[in-house]
């Protein structure tokens, strides 16, 4: 129960800290619009659809970089961190707040740029909506830990999407296969599989990451 | 309630720390002076275990729950208010009575007033007071406090003198400080790094 | 297995090699299907199953510095995924090579083992940019400990998001010769096999033994 608590009192101020700093959820909404507009023109004239089913993982995944980019500046700048490591609660109460804020930030830019893509696209399947939420917990649960990670680095935000990217695959391919494939099932308990794995794994290792 | 021996601590090639032997009993106020750069910051921060030694052993016998940390940054959230930053640790800490005890440290500090605006907006006075109020809201047995005059106003180090004054005894401190003429009055023991 | 001497294990390394080549590129019977191609695949095969073992010691390593805090392991895990990438780099040169003997293409998609590996490449080659962006230290070793293990997790799990990305599977030395695999061709395997295993073991003895010089020198350097 102390652990739920300690988890809501982080996300709270997660959720604050973003909101308050009122640039990340438009940055998001418009870099999905131009991401859109960059692949109208990159695909050439008679792509298939599932090209551009393709292409809105790239964006998601994108977008999410974008989003993870900035989760923990706050305690980086202000070395906040330290307070959160020297508190009593559970180290990897600090991951799963910051997760879930994420993960509240991603999903609310995807709302918008879901009915966008069908907008400038095609329309979209169920199967790809839950392919993107299944996703999204993955892309949430392994992007904070490792934007944790760079955070402890010099070289920092450079490390972000090197040490996401390889991770991500797996999802993309996932959620790809979830979009265009006529029996999206081994797809999405794929993700599922993926995001258990390897949010069990965050879980547990995130204590390491953050204590020098 | 802390013992140390032959403590190291390495960042790369350079040795900030090394052969360091402390032992500090509770109700116990250890001083820690020497000049910049002799790694006082990195020895209280081993203490308070948010780093882990090179070499040597440490023994703290405190839970985190009970320790509290002044650290050269005030460790509280610019964007968010006084109020929403006690709020936070508060919660983290499980105050009892958080929202009075919250209260009372606002008041004794003088930022009751202030307790709604973010703390981007305070001067570095009152961001300091701000941080020990942080500090003193679990009521910690242990304080670690590091050069903790360095960012105070006038009116803040009064209120750091009484503190101190009124706690001494009851609870174990360990400061650092490059002028040691203010607390050495109140010091127990002295190490020199 | 440390107490073998180094110099035992480098004659024993460059006898078997000899003797591997020797087998494959000259007593091996040609293959009907693939003919030439095929014997670069012995070398492929061992080559990525040592790979795939010296991340996996690399992840044991990583979790006995985790767990057990056992002071060596963090060298010897470092060593250990340095070994895996550069058969990995080996695996991807002899998949490109067979892929053009087979079909024409120094690069293709369709081979799971290949893909896998490419991806292996990018998250351990972003191990050490990770590991050279931090000061030496015991969180330089937790993370790199942790993201180890992360690498180990994710061998299986691309495995299985490749395979289910694509529709061709990896040909299998054992399934593809069946009633024909014997004899020499099975000689040659295991040979070739024991061979990379034995020189990836002799190189990571090497670079263990200059990385704790190297780590000695240091340390009396500050003393």
């Amino acid at each position: 129960m102390n652990y739920l608590s300690d988890v809501g009192a982080l996300t709270r101020k997660d959720l604050l800290l973003q909101l308050r700093a009122r640039d990340t959820l438009p940055a998001m909404l418009l870099f999905v619009a131009a991401v859109f507009v960059v692949f109208h023109f990159s695909l050439p004239a008679g792509s298939s659809r599932l090209a551009a089913s393709g292409l809105l993982w790239v964006a998601i995944v994108f977008t999410a970089l974008l989003a993870l980019g900035r989760a923990f500046v706050p305690e980086r700048e202000q070395r906040t961190l330290d307070a959160l490591v020297l508190a009593p609660c559970d180290r990897s109460a600090i991951w799963l707040a910051k997760s879930l804020a994420t993960l509240a930030f991603l999903v609310a830019a995807e709302i918008v740029a879901l009915p966008l893509f069908e907008l400038f696209f095609h329309g979209l399947h169920g199967s790809t909506v839950a392919g993107v939420a299944l996703a999204d917990l993955g892309i949430c649960a392994v992007g904070t830990f490792v934007g944790a990670t760079a955070v402890v680095t010099r070289a920092r935000e450079l490390l972000l999407p090197l040490l996401f990217l390889p991770l991500a695959i797996p999802l993309i391919i996932g959620g790809v296969g979830a979009s265009v494939v006529h029996g999206p099932g081994r797809y999405l308990g794929f993700l599922a599989l993926y995001d258990l794995l390897f949010a069990l794994l965050c879980w547990a290792a995130f204590e390491y990451v953050v204590v020098e | 309630m802390i013992a140390a021996r032959g403590l190291g601590r390495r960042f790369g090639d350079k040795r900030v720390l090394r052969g360091v032997d402390l032992d500090v009993g509770d109700g116990a106020f250890a001083l820690v002076t020497g000049p910049n750069g002799s790694g006082k910051t990195t020895l209280l921060r081993l203490v308070a275990g948010l780093a882990l030694p090179s070499e040597g052993e440490l023994r703290v016998d405190v839970t985190r729950d009970r320790i509290g940390l002044l650290a050269h940054d005030p460790l509280v959230y610019r964007e968010l208010t006084a109020l929403e930053n006690l709020e936070l640790y508060g919660r983290l800490y499980h105050v009892p009575e958080r929202r009075e005890r919250i209260g009372m440290l606002l008041e004794r500090f003088g930022l009751w007033d202030a307790r709604h605006e973010r703390v981007a907006a305070y001067s570095r006075g009152m961001t300091q007071r701000l941080a020990l109020c942080r500090v003193l809201l679990h009521e910690p047995q242990l304080l670690i406090l590091d050069e903790p005059y360095t960012a105070l106003d006038a009116q803040g180090a009064e209120l750091l003198d009484a503190q101190l004054a009124e706690l001494r005894g009851e609870r174990t401190f360990l400061v650092s400080t490059h002028d040691p003429q203010r607390v050495r009055a109140l010091a127990t023991s002295e190490l020199s790094l | 297995m440390r107490r073998i001497p180094l110099p035992v294990l480098a004659a024993a390394a460059l006898v078997l090699v000899t003797l591997a080549l020797a087998l494959v590129f000259f007593v091996v019977p040609n293959d009907a299907d693939q003919g030439f191609s095929q014997r670069i695949f012995y070398f492929h095969v061992s080559i990525a199953f040592t790979a795939y073992l010296c991340f996996g010691a690399g992840a044991w390593k990583a979790l006995r510095h985790l767990w057990k805090r056992d002071p060596r392991a963090d060298l010897e895990s470092y060593v250990a995924v340095h070994q895996g990438v550069i058969f990995g780099v080996l695996v991807l040169l002899t998949g490109s090579i067979w892929a053009k003997i087979s079909w024409g293409h120094w690069w293709v998609w369709s081979e799971n083992q290949l893909v896998l590996f490419l991806v292996l490449f990018l998250f351990y080659a972003a191990y050490f940019m990770l590991r050279f962006s931090v000061d030496p230290g015991p969180q330089r070793a937790n993370i790199s400990a942790v993201y180890a293990l992360f690498g180990v997790v994710l061998v299986p799990v691309s495995f299985l998001a490749i395979r289910l990305s694509q529709s061709l599977i990896h040909p299998q030395v054992f399934t593809r010769h069946g009633p024909n695999f014997g004899g020499w061709i099975l000689a040659a395997y295991i040979v070739s096999q024991v061979a990379v295993l034995v020189l990836a073991y002799t190189l990571y003895r090497v670079e263990l033994a200059g990385k704790l010089l190297d780590l000695r020198l240091r340390e009396l350097r500050l003393a």
